[in-house]
């Protein structure tokens, strides 16, 4: 397998007058997973499609290894494809499904067998190879896909939403096991997915997608702990970020985020990086995670705190998410453990001040 | 939709199926069926009747005999004829549906208005193709004045009369191919249209050139409509008859025409039935090696 | 690379070239018939004019005199006439199809289509005997029976996959609401199969009106179109025959354009 990096340069992509893909600019190194994120129609998949040469983009250029492949048809783009929908031929044996690519390319029949044989034994589909497509279960014929997809060794490995038609359980199992793989053979990965559990736990990176562009590109850690803007902050992480209005309020040498039903006091760093906004609206984000009613929480966090009464209880056992109704504002608050709130009674929470995000309200980027 | 007809669940369960309900399937059918069981099954027999016995009602191979050493029987010629026909416009048809098909298969501009010219000639009857084909084709028609016109050809090209029999052949099969491609297109490609997407994409992404594709790929998975098509056109092509009428009359016979000269013009009601029932055993030979043929490489074709 | 973009640039070319020819190739007789039809004999006899700028309406009237007329009124009613009985019996055994699950189901199926298989000259000439023992010989209604036995099949199986595409769940809702089974059926089921069977009607006209070797050997005098043409107007001169062909095709183009999104589904439903 030779280093292969993949280039995506002002791609844009139209069906009709939908623009699918919006002027996409992104970078994959060799060896790399990365994860496009998105919500459905965000372009993400239609991507996938331009980088594998199912779809021809409009405007733009796609580049293996500064080589411009946009106009090559995909056969000779030496790519592989799992799709979401598996497509293994029917009518075709596990065995040939696999060897399939390599009988294209006219590789010897020995050198077929010994590598249909390693992809198998990769996803333990050893004993399946002579049965067929209708005979398996779908979590095998997913298996058999990523096992075609794997035996020619390609450039480059696309991937999209392979794990969506699996049942839970077999997907949590199925995401670890593809890691792996990708870690073994070391080929450069684009990974397609709307779950961004998938894509924090599989990926080197992530590139999160919404109406055809690209909203931030990131590791798993940037993308969580440092989101480019209310809509990466509000799509990874669940429960959602907690969004509110405030404005920025300087009061007797002090800054405050004034939300109307609470306020919070600001550092004087936070009151520098906000200055030009003084008087203005921004949005403030603050993960549920990072909220604690005070008497459960840590020593080393510190922060503001809001009064509030209790809406709303869900006991998830690992966790639990309490609603905390402000004045006129919903909050969402993450307890970890199993803990018990009394609904309506009173509440007070700490926000960790180290974790807040301020937004610009009309560019919903970060400030902070 | 998910549903066959087999696992569908039963209508109307909002009750127990009462006694009478479980017969209101069949007294829905009986009418249709009657009506179609006698339709068919009395000229059948009568058909083998009227082969097989003489105007006074005795058992006889008199009509046989007629059929195959009378000097006026055709019978050979249109066997051969009819055989003929059908061997050269069948596999073109096949091929041209196939195509067209495989043109139409991707999205693009203009694809709808493609769609319906090359269904448009289903609705034509064989006697209207070959009246269209002898406009284009007659002496004065749009083809021969075509190519005079560009100083191709100094005098008409003749595609009818008795001496040009062989032209009249190639005009019957130019309409034929003309006209009932559609019938054998349409099969073909709602076949490949139920061919998922992704089949023939994984195809392309993995190394597969437009050949590849279709054999590896497309045509195991059509197989079943191919079959389809090749019985229903060939079934057709052993019938022909209205098209052959017009374009060449006796010139060219085939089993239909006879069958139908014997009948109208002759008044032998007994060698036409005759004609009837070869034309019938040999569509009922001919379907037989047809699912023969494709059974033994069907594969089931999964969803 | 140059040589990418060329490639794939001339790939669309072709392949647009050959979509092109092949439209043409269907759509250019249709298209030269018709101007044919309407052209003045001048303009056919000169051997420079080949599309026609002059045109008239003498063909046509030519043609109906010679007995064109009754020709297609007799083809109208006989088309009526099938669809009627095809209708009447075949609709209650679309819907039992549809709807209904019984011992037989398939094997029945199987039957209609096998019956559809076989090949209509092997009903038409013993039925002539029939016929002239019931005083049907010659007659209208003896066509359209004919042509009943031709259409039965398609009009169960599509009428079936009609009904069947109308969800139970709004029948069953219906009688929920107080409708019975057949009130349901009446107030429901039908006007929403309604689309649906009107293009399977107006396919069945198409059918019959194209029929051409039941209607010629069991009629004589009270001819249908194409059998009519068949025998009278083929010893006509060329215009005539070019005008039939127009007057034939006539009513499929009218179909086409009404019903074109129905065409591909039945076709293909049937033929299955």
């Amino acid at each position: 397998m030779h280093v292969v990096n993949v280039r995506l340069e002002n791609l844009v992509k139209r069906f009709g007058k939908t623009v699918a893909v919006n002027g996409i600019n992104l970078e994959v190194k060799h060896g790399e997973f990365i994860v496009l994120l998105g919500p459905s129609g965000c372009g993400k998949t239609t991507t996938l499609r331009c980088i594998a040469g199912l779809e021809k983009p409009d405007e733009g250029r796609i580049y293996f290894n500064e080589r411009d492949v946009t106009y090559l048809p995909p056969k000779d783009r030496n790519v592989s494809m799992v799709f979401q929908s598996y497509a293994v031929w029917p009518h075709m044996k596990v065995y040939d499904n696999i060897a399939f690519p390599l009988r294209l390319r006219k590789v010897p029949k020995d050198e077929i067998d010994r590598r249909v044989k390693w992809a198998a034994e990769m996803l333990q589909i050893s004993e399946l190879l002579d049965r067929y497509p209708h005979q398996l279960s779908g979590g095998q014929r997913q298996r058999v896909a990523v096992a075609r997809a794997i035996v020619v060794e390609p450039d480059v490995l696309l991937m999209d939403e392979p794990l969506s038609n699996l049942d839970a359980l077999l997907r949590v199992k199925m995401r670890s096991e593809l890691k792996k793989l990708q870690r073994r053979i070391k080929v450069t990965t684009i990974y397609v997915t709307h779950d961004q559990v998938e894509a924090m736990t599989m990926g080197d990176k992530i590139a999160v997608m919404n109406a055809g562009r690209i909203q931030q590109v990131g590791t798993p850690e940037e993308i969580y702990l440092k989101p480019a803007n209310t809509f990466v902050a509000g799509f990874v992480g669940t429960p959602q970020m907690n969004f509110v209005d405030v404005t920025v309020v300087s009061e007797g040498g002090k800054s405050y985020l004034d939300a109307g039903d609470f306020r919070i006091e600001v550092s004087s760093d936070v009151a520098e990086a906000l200055k030009d906004y003084e008087g203005k609206g921004v949005i403030l984000g603050i993960r549920p995670e990072h909220m604690y009613p005070i008497e459960l929480a840590p020593k080393n966090v510190k922060g503001p705190t809001i009064k509030g009464v209790v809406d709303f209880v869900e006991a998830l056992g690992s966790d639990t998410i309490v609603h905390v109704r402000v004045g006129s504002k919903l909050l969402v608050v993450k307890v970890s453990g199993s803990h018990h709130f009394t609904l309506g009674s009173d509440i007070v929470v700490m926000l960790d001040i180290s974790k807040m995000h301020v937004f610009d309200k009309s560019s919903t980027k970060a400030i902070i | 939709m998910g549903f066959t007809s087999k696992n569908k669940p039963e209508a109307f369960s909002l009750t127990q199926p009462s006694k009478i309900e479980k017969f209101i399937p069949y007294f829905l059918i009986a009418p249709a069926l009657s009506y179609l069981l006698f339709f068919i099954g009395y000229p059948l027999a009568q058909a083998v009747v009227l082969a097989f016995t003489d105007s006074s009602g005795h058992f006889t191979l008199a009509h046989i005999k007629y059929l195959l050493y009378s000097p006026e029987s055709m019978f050979y010629t249109a066997f051969k004829d009819t055989l003929a026909l059908a061997a050269v416009i069948i596999p073109i048809q096949v091929m041209l549906a196939l195509g067209f098909s495989l043109l139409l298969s991707t999205n693009f501009k203009g694809r709808e208005f493609a769609l319906y010219a090359f269904v448009l000639p289903l609705t034509i009857s064989d006697v209207a193709g070959g009246l269209i084909w002898y406009t284009m084709l007659s002496t004065n028609g749009f083809f021969n004045k075509m190519l005079m016109a560009a100083g191709i050809i100094a005098s008409p090209i003749q595609f009818f009369g008795y001496q040009y029999r062989y032209m009249e052949f190639l005009a019957i099969v130019i309409a034929e191919v003309w006209r009932a491609t559609a019938i054998v297109f349409v099969i073909i490609f709602a076949g490949l249209q139920m061919i998922s997407k992704d089949y023939i994409e994984a195809a392309e992404v993995f190394g597969a050139g437009t050949w590849e594709k279709l054999r590896h790929i497309i045509f195991p998975m059509l197989k079943p409509s191919l079959q389809a098509a090749l019985i229903i056109r060939t079934l057709f092509a052993f019938q022909v008859f209205g098209v052959v009428w017009v374009l060449a009359g006796r010139d060219i016979p085939v089993l239909a025409g006879e069958a139908y000269y014997e009948q109208t013009e002759l008044y032998h009601y007994g060698v036409a039935a005759l004609y009837a029932l070869i034309i019938a055993a040999l569509s009922v030979a001919v379907g037989y090696i047809y699912i023969k043929m494709f059974r033994a490489q069907y594969l089931e074709v999964g969803r | 690379m140059v040589s990418d973009v060329v490639k794939y640039y001339l790939r669309r070319v072709v392949f647009y070239g050959l979509v092109t020819v092949s439209v043409l190739w269907i759509l250019t007789p249709i298209v030269i018939a018709i101007l044919y039809a309407f052209s003045t004999t001048h303009d056919y006899y000169s051997p420079k004019v080949v599309i026609p700028t002059h045109f008239t309406l003498k063909h046509i009237q030519e043609l109906l005199a010679l007995g064109a007329g009754p020709a297609i009124m007799n083809s109208i009613i006989v088309a009526s006439l099938t669809i009627l009985f095809s209708f009447v019996l075949g609709l209650p055994a679309g819907y039992a199809f549809a709807r209904y699950a019984f011992r037989g189901k398939d094997s029945i199926k199987l039957l209609i289509i096998g019956l559809r298989m076989f090949p209509i000259i092997i009903i038409a000439v013993p039925l002539v005997t029939l016929y002239i023992r019931l005083g049907l010989n010659d007659t209208l209604l003896g066509v359209a029976l004919a042509h009943t036995s031709m259409a039965l099949p398609f009009v169960i199986l599509i009428t079936s996959s009609i009904f069947a595409g109308v969800p139970t769940e709004l029948e069953e809702a219906g009688m929920i609401f107080g409708l019975s089974r057949w009130g349901a059926f009446l107030r429901i089921t039908l006007p929403l199969a309604l689309p649906g069977l009107a293009a399977a009607a107006i396919f069945t006209f198409i059918m019959s009106w194209n029929e051409v070797f039941m209607a010629s050997v069991l009629t004589l005098t009270n001819r249908t179109l194409p059998a009519f043409i068949l025998t009278s107007a083929m010893a006509a001169p060329d215009f005539i025959k070019f005008a039939a062909s127009f007057i034939m095709v006539l009513p499929a183009m009218i179909f086409v354009f009404i019903a074109r999104r129905y065409l591909i589904a039945m076709w293909g439903i049937t033929l299955r």
